[in-house]
């Protein structure tokens, strides 16, 4: 595993570092026998935008599932925003949101129904408003007032997407932001994500096997074999010390158990 | 400590929201509708007839007129209750929607709070029209019954959650397999809660666990009130104290089980 200096091995013993949204220590889920997440450690710089990357399996989901708190660790310690999760959870959902194939929004219900409901249960100030300004951000205008379950599978994405940022969240968790869209809805989605963290300075966590999308937005990346790190770094610089073109031929090389070139 | 108050501390703008969420998917739905009359309708107009039929042809029924149609509703009152309350659950459950609520600032105190108020919702629509009912088709007046109907109801409905909690709270934690107990788990205690027959019935050892149910103890209650015109405020009161067990234990085993949810990650799944 190769760490830069922005990757912790535990966090320090005085308490959360200011800068770091999300802190990560020791980290490990078993589920029975199998080891998902193994002893897993990483800060996220605030106001970064970091890839977590990994084969099917390579317990990217759990260890998102774990920072928001849909899953508890085996052990470790987990600090989201300076609080500690899940204990703190209640200090810190509110600031943060999260889109993740694994959920759906409420399929019957219109578009700006469902936003509206998300948008009362995070206290969202002048929501009407806010709506109306995701609907032209992110071009929701045309449907609205259609239910989600009659929209195309950009359509929700785009809505989901919505949802994520209705709360204008300072930590954005994303699983797959752009599974199964076209290369222009996803290229749309990511221009998108690219200015959010711009103009908020939000920090974004994101899953993703679209290695493309991970050069372009990502400022850093880390690499999940088998739930563990097997390398952390800026893409740059992964692609160099594998000696490779595109992170698409660094995931093969990890992928299938390739040594890493040394970096010149 | 600080885990029982963060439990406690409720935001009523959250429950409202989950109101409205819910509110928007009635109205989105005619057939959904339709539904929470149909079957109270359906069911009156039966044991209506069967009660009519009964108390023209025995002299005991006729003394007890009114006690098959009364318990037919009371037992709406507390099947419909916890059906009200579990459907609304199963709802994020088909939606796969459990995801979002679980990582938004909504508690899970907040949650089963809105799921009663939708109970007491969906229950409104379906049983009011049916008492209705019973008193243009059978002259059955079942407001008549007067206070004592409060306390009946309270103690119907607060069973009816209890039990909307835990099978809420089993299907959190097993999926939608364990869909099934949503629909059965109810029908379960009919034997024992003794609706249509006293509890002297029953075999001795099993009068014991009969009491062990507080819709025994407001069955019971609703035939002293028609039959012998008498309000046992005794049964009343035992029947609040054992729901009031029953609700405390249904929210722990609730939380115990959105603990091993999280714990064995269903709340990702949600599926079989």
């Amino acid at each position: 595993m190769m760490n830069d200096g922005s990757v912790s091995s535990g966090l320090p013993a005085a308490g959360p570092t200011v800068s770091a949204a999300i802190e990560v220590a020791n980290l490990v889920k078993v589920y029975k026998t199998a080891r998902a997440v193994d002893d897993v450690s990483f800060d996220i710089a605030r106001g970064s935008i970091t890839g977590l990357l990994g084969g099917n399996g390579a317990g990217k989901t759990t260890t998102i599932a774990m920072i928001m708190g849909l899953v508890l660790a085996t052990s470790g310690r987990i600090q989201v925003l300076g609080h500690s999760m899940p204990d703190q959870s209640e200090r810190v959902l509110g600031r943060m949101n999260f889109e993740s194939p694994y959920v759906d929004m409420p399929m019957r219900l219109t578009v700006r129904q469902n936003l509206t409901i998300f948008g009362k249960l995070y206290a969202v100030e002048n929501l009407p408003e806010r709506i109306e300004e995701l609907a032209a951000n992110l071009d929701l205008g045309d449907f609205l007032d259609r239910a989600n379950g009659k929209l195309s599978a950009g359509q929700k994405t785009r809505v989901a997407l919505a949802k994520a940022l209705i709360n204008r969240p300072e930590l954005l968790l994303l699983d797959e932001p752009t599974a199964s869209l076209d290369p222009d809805t996803a290229d749309w989605i990511r221009r998108h994500l690219e200015t959010y963290r711009r103009t908020r300075g939000a920090t974004i966590l994101l899953a993703s096997h679209n290695m493309l999308e991970v050069e372009r937005l990502c400022d850093r990346v880390i690499i999940m074999k088998a739930g563990r790190i097997e390398d952390d770094d800026t893409p740059e610089h992964i692609m160099a010390r594998y000696n490779r073109a595109t992170l698409e031929e660094v995931f093969l090389d990890v992928a299938r158990g390739r040594v890493q070139e040394q970096a010149p | 400590m600080s885990t029982l108050a963060h439990h406690f501390d409720i935001a009523p703008h959250r429950i409202a929201a989950m109101i409205l969420r819910y509110w928007y998917l009635l109205l989105s739905s005619w057939p959904r509708l339709l539904e929470l009359l149909y079957w109270p309708a359906l069911q009156i107009i039966t044991w209506g007839f069967l009660q009519t039929y009964i108390a023209e042809n025995a002299g005991f029924f006729a003394r007890a007129g009114g006690t098959l149609i009364g318990a037919v509703i009371l037992w709406d009152i507390l099947f419909r209750g916890q059906l009200g309350f579990s459907i609304s659950f199963l709802e994020e459950m088909w939606a796969r929607n459990l995801g979002n609520l679980m990582m938004s600032p909504l508690k899970p105190i907040e949650f089963l709070i809105s799921l009663m108020i939708m109970s007491l919702i969906r229950l409104a629509i379906g049983v009011i029209p049916m008492t209705f009912l019973a008193m243009v088709l059978f002259g059955f007046n079942f407001y008549a019954i007067g206070l004592p109907l409060i306390l009946f109801f309270c103690n119907l409905i607060f069973t009816s959650w209890s039990v909307g909690i835990f099978v809420s709270g089993l299907v959190l934690r097993n999926g939608l397999g364990a869909e099934s107990i949503v629909w059965t788990l109810m029908f379960g205690l009919m034997p024992l809660s003794c609706i249509y027959y006293p509890v002297t019935v029953l075999p001795q050892w099993l009068q014991y666990a009969a009491w062990t149910l507080p819709p025994t103890y407001v069955f019971e209650g609703m035939r002293a009130l028609l039959m012998d015109g008498v309000f046992r405020a005794d049964l009343m009161v035992w029947a609040l104290a054992i729901n009031a067990v029953m609700f405390a234990g249904s929210f722990a085993i609730f939380l115990g089980l959105l603990r091993s949810a999280r714990r064995h990650g269903s709340l990702l799944q949600g599926g079989e």
